[in-house]
């Protein structure tokens, strides 16, 4: 049995908000065959183990209701990896701008 | 309490929006295809004056105008003799929230304070969100941001997720969805449960704030150089950035200046394709957006939109993606500033039309944009190649969206590639008469159509008579 996530912890939770089947009428064959969801995050309001229903309360006070499917929601984003196609552009053109004429 | 399915909330959307907007639009519609545009701006926007006053109470506008030396000096290399004009950037990054959408949030949050909403919302996966936010944040009103973030396999778009980050820094509730359009089903249900103000892109508020950004550009060329912008190139997604702008450079008085909208092409990716979704490398500035919202503004989130792009377009020109992490990536090498990408679209399509203009002619370039984790040509660049998208220097006229990125091997690959605005212009007369349903036009719905295309009353009556089933009794 996972462990209990405690009240007040930050969370992010996960909620359908439209089944397949009551999506827009106009959206493209590959979206129309999946649900659309929706994250929030905020304050878990009693304590309960991942997976489970449970309420939040945003940073501005709205409770929303959904599956808690991170306890330590973070952000993974990053600048990443060096990215070789773009190394020498900016030697190219300060080359370009040592070398005569064109001006 | 209201019922929540698709449907009825959507025929709900005219009430909705009426009590979360505060404007009675049907007040400047003169039939079914007429409205009274100008009114509208005047009657429900701000006074130039009061704008920069609103304005200056939250530190936004006033951005530096800075000469790109080096890039000019690269287009001239590239320029026939004596062609080559000098390239000007407005550095809109130096607004509060990173970008020129703080203008664009001013007096919407302005607006909601002053009209005793206790809170904002907007529907944006872009800068915007982050505009509100922070403007929300010095009137002391809450904000809500929905955003399209994910595909159903819940990878996040690194430039969206960034700009999820940045609402939350400024004490936003941020609401994260997946690829849809019924991202407006999820906002009108917020607007309905909240109470608050829908900070639309697409009102007069928001518009008539952008208009300061074109007004600026042409008093500080005026006061330092003692001449008007050959030319102003804007990126192109809603139409907003274009028509504020524009706006605001006839009121300056600069009649010659020629307006420039630039859109990263993105042709042939469906923009609410869950497949789609994280094959593009720019969420906005790109065609998916400028052409429909071009051809058909009224797409937007309110009755009426205030983003009419064609009203103001000289000229359309669009780039690749390749060439603007390019001249991003030039940018921070030869002129030591680090923006963008999106913002960036213009500069790539100025590098080139400088190309065009005479060595004594201005070029401006009228936004940059923060740029940071996620939201930078790495992150970007990365993200598309873990997508299989092919990423690779050569001729970008062989890039396809979604299947590859050619970074140029020089900067002479670059090339602004003109739309044809004939084309686009029959394209919104056709959907402008078809959701009127009219099939005679008198004198009223002509020169209201003239307006909307930029057109001469006589062309627009050629267009439309070469073009479309319709009769025009002058």
């Amino acid at each position: 049995m996972a462990e209990k996530i405690p009240a007040g912890s930050w969370v992010q939770i996960h909620d359908i908000e439209l089944s397949a089947e009551e999506r827009a009428p106009q959206v493209p064959e590959d979206t129309a065959r999946v649900p659309l969801e929706k994250w929030v995050k905020g304050f878990l309001q009693k304590a309960e183990e991942p997976g489970e229903e449970v309420e939040i309360e945003t940073v501005i006070g709205n409770k929303y209701r959904g599956k808690l499917v991170d306890a330590d929601p973070s952000y993974g984003h990053s600048f990443g990896k060096a990215v070789p196609e773009l190394l020498q552009v900016g030697r190219e053109l300060k080359e370009m701008l040592r070398q005569e004429g064109g001006e | 309490m209201a019922a929540k399915t698709y449907q009825e909330v959507m025929e709900r959307r005219n009430q909705i929006m009426k009590e979360a907007v505060g404007i009675d639009y049907d007040r400047f519609r003169r039939n079914e295809l007429v409205f009274d545009y100008e009114k509208m701006m005047s009657e429900v926007g701000y006074q130039l004056d009061e704008i920069r006053e609103i304005q200056g109470q939250t530190g936004v506008g006033k951005t530096p105008l800075l000469e790109l030396k080096n890039l000019t000096a690269i287009a001239r290399k590239l320029a026939p003799a004596g062609k080559g004009a000098r390239i000007f950037i407005k550095d809109e990054a130096a607004n509060p929230s990173g970008s020129f959408k703080a203008r664009r949030a001013s007096v919407s949050v302005y607006h909601a304070k002053k009209q005793g909403y206790s809170g904002v919302v907007a529907a944006t996966s872009g800068n915007y969100g982050a505009a509100v936010a922070s403007q929300a944040v010095m009137r002391g009103l809450d904000t809500i941001i929905v955003q399209e973030v994910y595909d159903s396999q819940g990878k996040g778009q690194p430039e969206i997720l960034e700009k999820g980050r940045k609402c939350e820094a400024y004490g936003a509730e941020v609401l994260q969805l997946t690829v849809g359009p019924e991202l407006f089903y999820t906002f009108l249900k917020v607007l309905e449960d909240t109470g608050f103000f829908n900070a639309s892109l697409y009102t007069p508020f928001g518009i008539a704030g952008i208009e300061t950004l074109g007004f600026e550009i042409i008093s500080q060329l005026r006061k330092e150089e003692g001449q008007d912008p050959a030319a102003v190139v804007c990126t192109n997604a809603g139409g907003g950035n274009l028509t504020g702008t524009a706006r605001g450079i006839n009121k300056a008085g600069a009649d010659e200046t020629v307006v420039v909208g630039a859109s990263v092409d993105l042709s042939g990716l469906h923009m609410a394709s869950d497949r789609d979704f994280n094959r593009k490398s720019f969420t906005t500035g790109h065609t998916g957006f400028g052409i429909p919202f071009a051809t058909w503004p009224d797409r937007a989130d309110v009755p009426l939109n205030a983003a009419r792009a064609l009203r103001y377009m000289d000229r359309y020109v669009t780039v690749k993606q390749g060439e603007v992490f390019y001249i991003t990536e030039a940018l921070a090498q030869l002129e030591g500033l680090e923006r963008g990408p999106a913002g960036n679209t213009s500069l790539a399509a100025a590098v080139v039309l400088a190309q065009e203009l005479d060595r004594d002619e201005i070029i401006v370039v009228q936004e940059t944009e923060y740029t940071g984790a996620g939201k930078h040509p790495l992150p970007q660049l990365n993200f598309a190649r873990e997508n299989g998208v092919e990423i690779r220097r050569g001729d970008p006229e062989e890039e396809v969206p979604g299947e590859n990125i050619i970074i140029p091997e020089e900067p002479g690959q670059i090339r602004a590639r003109d739309l044809d605005l004939k084309r686009i212009r029959i394209s919104y007369l056709n959907k402008a008469l078809e959701n009127s349903g009219l099939k005679e036009l008198g004198r009223e719905e002509v020169s209201f159509l003239a307006a909307e295309i930029n057109q001469p009353v006589e062309k627009t009556r050629e267009l439309l008579e070469e073009n479309l089933e319709v009769e025009i009794k002058l």
